[in-house]
């Protein structure tokens, strides 16, 4: 498995701080390059601010965008409704999760007879990939309660989550398969060696291999499906984003917008440097350790 | 050392780059501001009042332009949706256009362009002079544009189904357990969450056509529209549609008002203008004549 990647000499990392270790001056020269770029920062940063301080129409955007008591007033309030978009978003992402690998699965399954299934998911990811996320929210959200069906809910936050299921599931799917795809034949043969059926490798071999490799590009597209979450606002549910636009609309002021950016970055950006993360021990991994 | 200050001094220069020029255009040279004028027209011609369009009245609403604000059907051709607001039927139309003929604008000066909701208050350089909108006025809104004077008192209603359960209901206690939803940025979700308190947290949707699709589905048991919306809603949209009521004026009453960009000095001029149609009784013809059967309904008690 965890063979040493090839080419260990070319990194540039390896060689630049095993120069250094030679020319023998590192430390002064990492010190330099530490002030550089705070400085480079400051200034950079600094003249940004400067410029839109000064600029003509800053003064509206300060109180339309950045409105101290607009936003202490409406941040509690976007908050509580937030918890509607975590519970959405939680839900749709353990779903996601199980349907995503069974479309994985069924687009793998080998030989001709399940050419249906492949054909089958296939259409499915093609459909969902295609079609934007708030049109699939719209049309389910909207047109599926109008049935009137027995037996089918007509809860708006049930709707919600499955299109964000649905349209989750179709990149998670294609996701889980390029893991799939990426498992070396060798395994399957090895498997098949060993007196495996074909299904039975696809569950024991390949798949666990699989899934530990996507791990990173799944949490990826898990941030994304938290953003998402604000979507189905568009159905009259209220959370955080529709809770932020009444507010806005209410009072003319945009702070509540900028309150709810506030409060997906909180949620989105811990789960960004997680990923960078796993992406880095897997790195680690994969290279048997041979990282200086 | 010197790459590093070259680096510095490119970084800066981008960074000044991204500032926009100097608006040197404001405040056009107002020398000649003799005594303030007194009807609609001189005060619209002053040196004072610019225009987003010279020899024009720009004029931003909704697109869909519902009735009975907007009347008289689509026009070929045009990006207007329901209604074209440029026809001079319906009331919000007619009163655009009869104040800017009071100001002293020729009807084929004045050009509509559709505003959505948002873009009528975000900060920033305009596409239009005014907006007429349903917009109903607040202290709280007149901090980001101005307002006109009332150009119609409006009550809110509530609007349900044949059959439903809160149908023949009478007074707002009978509607606590009811299932309620409104479009957003109205007055009318005001009037849920704090005139009725459902028990239930109330729908908000972004459209008022998202709204009434959720009551047509049984979604909602009911929505709350301005009353005259509410006609609207059930003469055409929602066949078996009945407005179950409207609700008592608490404390102000409230009303529809032009808005304006902040310190526009055309606010003044339009204040002249409602004030003239207002004593010579245009004002009150146009709203007979759109809005007399829409405006009575039975009060639902507190």
């Amino acid at each position: 498995m965890s063979l040493p990647g090839s080419g260990l000499e070319d990194d540039p990392r390896l060689e630049g701080s095993r120069r250094s270790r030679i020319l023998g001056h590192a430390a002064t020269r990492d010190r330099r390059n530490v002030w550089i770029a705070v400085i480079s920062t400051v200034v950079f940063f600094g003249a940004l601010i400067v410029v839109v301080v000064n600029s003509p129409g800053w003064l509206q955007i300060k109180q339309t965008f950045f409105d101290w008591d607009e936003f202490w007033s409406s941040i509690w309030s976007i908050l509580r409704y937030f918890r509607l978009n975590v519970f959405i978003f939680c839900v749709a992402e353990v779903l996601v999760l199980a349907l995503g690998l069974f479309v994985a699965v069924l687009r793998s399954l080998p030989g001709p007879v399940f050419a249906p299934l492949r054909i089958l998911a296939i259409g499915y990811t093609d459909l969902f990939r295609g079609i934007p996320t708030i049109l699939v929210i719209s049309l389910l959200g909207f047109g599926m309660p109008a049935l009137q069906l027995q037996g089918i809910p007509d809860s708006k936050i049930f709707w919600g989550i499955v299109a964000l299921t649905l349209v989750y599931s179709a990149y998670v799917a294609e996701v889980y398969r390029a893991g799939i795809e990426s498992v070396h034949p060798s395994q399957v043969a090895a498997a098949r060696a060993l007196g495996l059926t074909r299904i039975q490798a696809l569950r024991h071999v390949i798949v666990p291999q699989a899934v530990r490799r996507v791990i990173p590009p799944l949490l990826n597209d898990f941030i994304g499906l938290q953003k998402d979450s604000a979507l189905v606002a568009f159905l009259g549910i209220v959370e955080g984003l529709n809770r932020a636009n009444i507010i806005v609309q209410a009072d003319f002021n945009f702070t509540p917008l900028v309150a709810l950016a506030l409060i997906f970055l909180i949620i989105t950006i811990p789960m960004t440097r997680f990923v960078d993360y796993l992406i880095e021990r897997e790195r680690r991994r994969t290279q048997g350790g041979a990282k200086l | 050392m010197r790459k590093v200050l070259i680096g510095l001094a490119v970084l800066t220069v981008l960074a000044a780059a991204c500032a926009p020029e100097d608006d040197t255009s404001t405040g056009a040279s107002g020398s000649e501001t003799g005594a303030a004028p007194t009807d609609a027209k001189g005060c619209a011609a002053s040196s004072d009042v610019t225009y987003t369009t010279d020899n024009a009245l720009t004029i931003g609403t909704g697109n869909p332009a519902y009735p009975p604000w907007f009347e008289g059907g689509e026009q070929p051709g045009t990006e207007w949706k329901i209604n074209d607001p440029s026809n001079d039927q319906g009331f919000e139309s007619q009163v655009a256009y009869a104040v800017a003929r009071q100001m002293g604008f020729e009807d084929n000066q004045v050009t509509w362009v559709p505003v959505p909701f948002n873009a009528s208050f975000a900060p920033g350089p305009k596409d239009f002079d005014l907006v007429l909108q349903q917009i109903s006025y607040s202290a709280k809104r007149a901090q980001a544009v101005d307002f006109s004077d009332s150009y119609y008192d409006v009550n809110q209603a509530l609007v349900s189904t044949k059959g439903s359960s809160i149908a023949d209901a009478t007074t707002i206690e009978e509607l606590k357990d009811a299932k309620l939803g409104a479009p957003i940025g109205t007055t009318s979700l005001d009037e849920i969450t704090d005139v009725i308190q459902p028990n239930a947290e109330p729908l908000v949707y972004d459209s008022l056509n998202a709204a009434v699709q959720d009551l047509k589905n049984g979604q909602v048991d009911g929505i709350v529209v301005d009353l005259p919306t509410a006609f609207y809603v059930t003469a055409v949209q929602v066949p078996d549609g009945v407005i179950v009521g409207q609700f008592p004026t608490e404390g102000q009453q409230e009303y529809f008002a032009i808005a304006f960009p902040k310190d526009s000095a055309l606010v003044q001029c339009v204040n002249l203008a409602l004030d003239e149609l207002k004593s010579d009784g245009t004002l009150d013809e146009i709203q007979q004549k759109w809005l007399s059967d829409k405006a009575s309904a039975p009060v639902i008690a507190a």
